[in-house]
């Protein structure tokens, strides 16, 4: 059974079928992100003064991947209109780089969780707070090691970016100078993760959703211009379609990431 | 054959084959202005303005700024079907009312006040 208006445009529309699915999918998206984008906002205006972040993450790798993601726009609107132009190889290039580039920024990605996930806060019993990343190559019962940390009198202080004349140093802390946990159940001792803190639970939130979508996006893009590109000789109209859909998402999930940016790294 | 089928779906999607070759150059253009865009980016948030307000106002305007020059050029936004506006109006009008939810619950006075 055909899939009515697939190719052919519907009279009353003036568009195929698909394209109108993936607008209103679009819509839901907005509202989804607009959701959590609301949430970041009401964490951030009530937060208590000197509890929010400031430059906590890596500027330069937000900056690079926003890039990225830019290129693979790009790329994905020059790979359409190589189709419109009938240049199949011209379109597997371009969209081979998007593929790229999808790559790099969930590359970059995996990298900056990772670092999160190193970075530890460890309260001492002396009210002061030993913050930094752990050295893994160095653990031992007795010692708390730091492959580069600082110790630092107050929370407020770890709110706003080092100056630059701290330098991050080697730390070993002993355990018995570390305070115990309230339940009793261990040290004041946590990771970076999206338990730390309200900043870093809508950082993991709004990144690890918007990286399900790169991810998506990624392997759709890859089923077309790969196993599925046998449809360019069978039915290039609807080839073309599939593309244009696809690159309307892609485009969506570069959208968003421009928004992210600013919000999570830089104000 | 092929030539013609491409011209027959270039009806719908309101774009042609001479018009896509057009079009290569647009995105080009675009693409260094996203780039330039996310510079100016990171460049406003180092700025001492004077008030951390305007440095959030300054983020904000040159993401909505690429995000137009994204939805409109790269997503064809500017030169689409009624429907897709419609549509579009639709969702603009309920994420605004969100927004706006979200910063009135927060405003003293507020029928859904949230502290």
């Amino acid at each position: 059974m055909e899939i009515p208006y697939a190719v052919k445009i519907r009279p009353d529309t003036g568009l195929y079928n698909a394209k109108i699915g993936i607008w209103l999918f679009l819509a839901s998206e907005v509202m989804l992100f607009g959701a959590l984008f609301s949430s970041y906002i009401l964490l951030r205006v009530n937060a208590d003064p000197g509890t929010w972040p400031l430059h906590l993450l890596n500027v330069k790798l937000g900056a690079v991947n926003t890039l990225v993601l830019i290129l693979s726009s790009v790329m994905v609107v020059f790979g359409w209109a190589s189709l419109k132009m009938n240049n199949f190889r011209a379109y597997q290039v371009y969209q081979g780089i998007t593929l790229l580039c999808a790559l790099t920024f969930l590359g970059i990605k995996s990298f900056e969780y990772r670092d999160k996930f190193n970075h530890y806060e460890v309260q001492l019993k002396n009210g002061r707070i030993a913050d930094g990343h752990i050295n893994r190559a160095n653990e031992d019962t007795n010692f708390f090691a730091f492959e580069a940390g600082r110790v630092v009198a107050s929370h407020a202080d770890l709110m706003v970016p080092a100056a630059a004349d701290v330098k991050l140093e080697e730390l070993k802390i002993p355990m018995s100078d570390i305070q115990d946990r309230a339940d009793g159940k261990g040290k004041e001792i946590e990771n970076y993760g999206p338990w730390h803190s309200s900043y870093l639970a809508i950082y993991f939130v709004l990144t690890g959703l918007h990286a399900l979508h790169v991810i998506g996006g990624a392997i759709v893009i890859f089923a077309i211009w790969g196993p599925l590109a046998g449809v360019w000789k069978t039915d290039p109209e609807r080839y073309i379609n599939r593309v244009e859909v696809s690159g309307l998402f892609w485009h969506f999930v570069d959208l968003i990431w421009i928004f992210l940016f600013p919000v999570l790294y830089l104000l | 054959m092929r030539e013609h089928t491409l011209e027959h779906a270039a009806d719908g999607g309101g774009h042609s084959v001479e018009e896509a070759k057009k079009h290569m150059r647009t995105y080009a253009i675009v693409g260094v202005a996203l780039m330039i865009g996310t510079g100016l980016t990171v460049w406003a948030a180092f700025i001492n303005f004077g008030s951390r307000e305007i440095n959030i106002i300054a983020a904000l305007v040159i993401a909505s700024t690429k995000g137009f020059l994204v939805a409109g050029f790269f997503m064809h936004l500017i030169s689409e079907k009624k429907l897709i506006y419609s549509l579009m109006a639709c969702t603009v009008f309920f994420a605004a009312a969100l927004m706006f939810l979200t910063l009135h619950s927060m405003s003293q006075g507020s029928i859904v006040h949230m502290r």
